[in-house]
């Protein structure tokens, strides 16, 4: 079976499509609904192939997203309808209830929205790299599971080195986007690598959970929870791996820690300014990172001035995460240029493979006409003998040969996409490739 | 200057412009690149220091122009060990950036008379006046990396920042960075300071400690040393530590210009 659409002519003519809905498009209940699990990934690239809608086909499902890839099978136009069809078939969900909902690409455009997606920037939460590691594992699922073929390889893995390059070369997912991240990337601003470091929790809130989860993932040395009911630190600590304290003792405890997260809440500061001074001074003055996530704040606001004292409340933080938002929208031009750098990569790829195939379909257009004329005007001609004819027939092959070796140089080897695939299309239509399949 | 001398320049520029681009958008690659023109700015460099030797019949140190570009040298050399002690690439674009506007004014700043060459005063002698440039250069990169320190502090303090900030390295880094720096310094210097001791034992049988080099050298130990012991310190650790060993820097400034030109009497470049 070849991997993209072949007619009676041997014309390879490569188009890819897309039909899907996401955050944007749908509501959580009908995402929900719409959802494939791995299994159901793989069973669906499986019977659209061999129905005979796709050839090759990728489903990528996440919590934002459901989406079908695939090269069609027919270079009708009905490709994507047949595609809605079976996705609305799969989820026994009424064509009614998607209508508006579903976005459908083809061609240049579902390469675009696949590198996009991979970059981040059609994400919830622009720039994060969670999706690219979605993506890498649907796409390694359908590759191991053979539903993928070298079109929709070359296009996935293109989407995997543009959400590679997205964020090594940009700084669209740099900066954290939330309040918890923000806090711990502050943290380590000050002392680097995090092991080896401990941490005091003070509350038990959602937000100090996360920074909890945070300061975890990079690997925190000690972490230790202090709560009014010790009976909830101890739930925490054993939840994340820390060791519960208790209340009585926390004035004692604040001498340890490097990074101290609170959010308890209390009617007014739980931390003054001469509870932190001697904290400092009981850790021989070493830097403290301090993250009041309360409202009342639990640090005095004077505290903030104590020498080697970093403290930071819930509106710096959401002041800085809403910094890094205007950053990471100020760089969506520069991703936009690698996403279109990669189409153009891409579409030189698919527009290389197209001439090939033009040129064979040309020379067997000629051949034939050379046939024909040659019959047509020796008919009569006796005088021609054997020899000649066979001269005659040799010579016009060589003919056919050199006028079509330089288009096919220029074809392949010709500078800028968008020309070549004009020419391309130029030279479908004047020959008449397209009608003489039809 | 010779051809050597403008292509370490431009090897240093094109190591700058990596190591910035890499502070803005970090990319492993452009970080090795830049680290390897570092390196190869520095092989270029040395042997522009030699050439000019072989050409001028003396020894880099013996006027102010190659004393300073020896201290250049020196200073890329110190950062390029550090940068592979701790790992950390970042401070790169500043110290670059120093090693391109020091050489450029070299040509501005110093006497254009070459040096006469001089009587050969051994191979002592050459260590105790490189072992010296040496510190003076691992002062000059504590010095970047206190600065550095101060401002990342700053920035961290009035809760403003901005798109570099999140580039620069760690405060805990830099101030390990900047602590490394001054042992390498201090190293130098004292080895540096002993064999120059020897050398005018030998040549003279006594010490000339009455001479304002020598002064203020001890007491370049002397305030290095304190940064050190205070950098310890509960009070002092921190910021105020950074502030003081930028601070030294100006004593060093100091005894490597104006001492060595206008107030000692052996120690003058000739």
């Amino acid at each position: 079976m070849t991997t993209s659409t072949t007619d009676r002519n041997n014309t390879v003519r490569i188009k890819v499509a897309l039909i899907g809905c996401n955050h944007l498009t749908a509501p959580v209940e009908l995402r929900e609904r719409i959802i494939f699990s791995t299994q159901q990934a793989l069973q669906a690239a499986d019977e659209l192939r061999h129905q005979g809608i796709l050839e090759e086909a990728v489903v990528i499902s996440t919590c934002n997203r459901s989406e079908l890839y695939g090269v069609p099978g027919d270079l009708a136009a009905s490709a994507t309808e047949a595609m809605e069809e079976y996705f609305t078939s799969f989820h026994q969900i009424p064509r009614s209830e998607l209508h508006g909902r579903l976005y459908r690409w083809s061609g240049p455009e579902a390469v675009r929205h696949l590198y996009r997606v991979a970059a981040g920037l059609d994400s919830m939460l622009l720039g994060e790299a969670e999706i690219l590691g979605q993506l890498r594992s649907a796409y390694n699922q359908a590759l191991d599971h053979g539903a993928t073929g070298p079109i929709l390889n070359r296009m996935f893995q293109g989407a995997l080195e543009v959400g590679k390059r997205v964020r090594s070369e940009t700084e669209v997912g740099a900066r954290p986007m939330s309040v918890a991240l923000a806090g711990v990337k502050l943290a380590e601003r000050v002392f680097g690598n995090l092991k080896g470091h401990s941490a005091l929790i003070l509350g038990a809130g959602a937000v100090a959970e996360q920074v909890v989860e945070h300061m975890r993932a990079r690997g925190i040395g000690n972490l230790r929870v202090v709560n009014r009911s010790f009976d909830r630190a101890a739930e925490l600590a054993q939840r994340v791996g820390g060791e519960a304290v208790a209340w009585e003792s926390l004035e004692t405890e604040l001498g340890l820690p490097d990074i101290l997260v609170t959010s308890v809440t209390a009617s007014g500061p739980i931390l003054t300014r001469s509870i932190l001074e001697r904290a400092l001074a009981a850790r021989s003055g070493r830097s403290m990172f301090v993250v009041d996530l309360a409202v009342p704040r639990n640090v005095a606001e004077d505290a903030a001035g104590l020498y080697n004292l970093y403290l930071y409340n819930i509106d710096d933080l959401g002041e800085i995460v809403a910094q890094n938002k205007k950053a990471r929208e100020s760089e969506i031009p520069r991703v936009e240029a690698i996403i279109a750098e990669h189409i153009d990569k891409f579409e030189a790829w698919r527009g290389a493979l197209e001439a090939g195939s033009i040129v064979s379909d040309l020379r067997e257009q000629f051949h034939q006409q050379r046939e024909i004329l040659i019959r047509e005007q020796l008919k009569d001609m006796d005088e021609v003998s054997a020899g000649e004819r066979d001269r005659i027939a040799h010579i016009t092959e060589k003919l056919i040969e050199r006028l079509l070796e330089h288009p096919e140089q220029k074809l392949k080897h010709g500078r800028g996409m968008r020309g070549r695939l004009a020419g391309l299309e130029a030279m479908r239509h004047l020959f008449g490739l397209d009608e003489e399949k039809k | 200057m010779h051809h050597l001398g403008y292509w370490s320049l431009a090897v240093y520029a094109a190591s700058f412009a990596c190591y910035a681009w890499n502070l803005y958008v970090p990319n492993p690659w452009v970080g090795r690149i830049a680290t390897a023109l570092l390196a190869a700015g520095i092989i270029v460099h040395y042997f522009y220091l030699y050439q000019r030797s072989l050409m001028l019949h003396t020894v880099p140190y013996d006027d102010l122009y190659g004393s300073m570009s020896l201290f250049a040298w020196l200073l890329g050399l110190t950062y390029l060990g550090l940068e592979f002690f701790h790992r950390q690439r970042s401070v790169g674009a500043f110290v670059t950036l120093l090693l391109i506007c020091w050489i450029g004014a070299l040509r501005v700043l110093t006497p254009r008379a070459l040096p006469v060459p001089t009587v050969p005063h051994g191979a002592l002698f050459a260590l105790h006046v490189t072992l010296n440039t040496w510190a003076y250069a691992a002062f000059a990169l504590s010095f970047v990396l206190s600065l550095i320190y101060l401002i990342q502090d700053r920035v961290l303090r009035s809760r403003r920042l901005g798109t570099a900030f999140w580039r620069f390295p760690a405060l805990d880094v830099l101030d390990r960075m900047a602590r490394s720096s001054v042992y390498v310094g201090l190293v130098a210097l004292i080895a540096g300071v002993s064999m120059g001791l020897v050398w005018q034992h030998r040549l003279s049988g006594g010490y000339s400690l009455g001479d304002p080099k020598v002064i203020i050298t001890v007491a370049i130990l002397g305030v290095y040393l304190a940064y050190l012991f205070l950098a310890r310190n509960a009070a002092w650790r921190g910021a105020r530590a950074a502030l003081l060993c930028a601070l030294n820097f100006v004593i060093v400034l100091f005894s490597y210009t104006f001492v060595n030109l206008y107030l000692t009497r052996f120690h003058r470049f000739l």
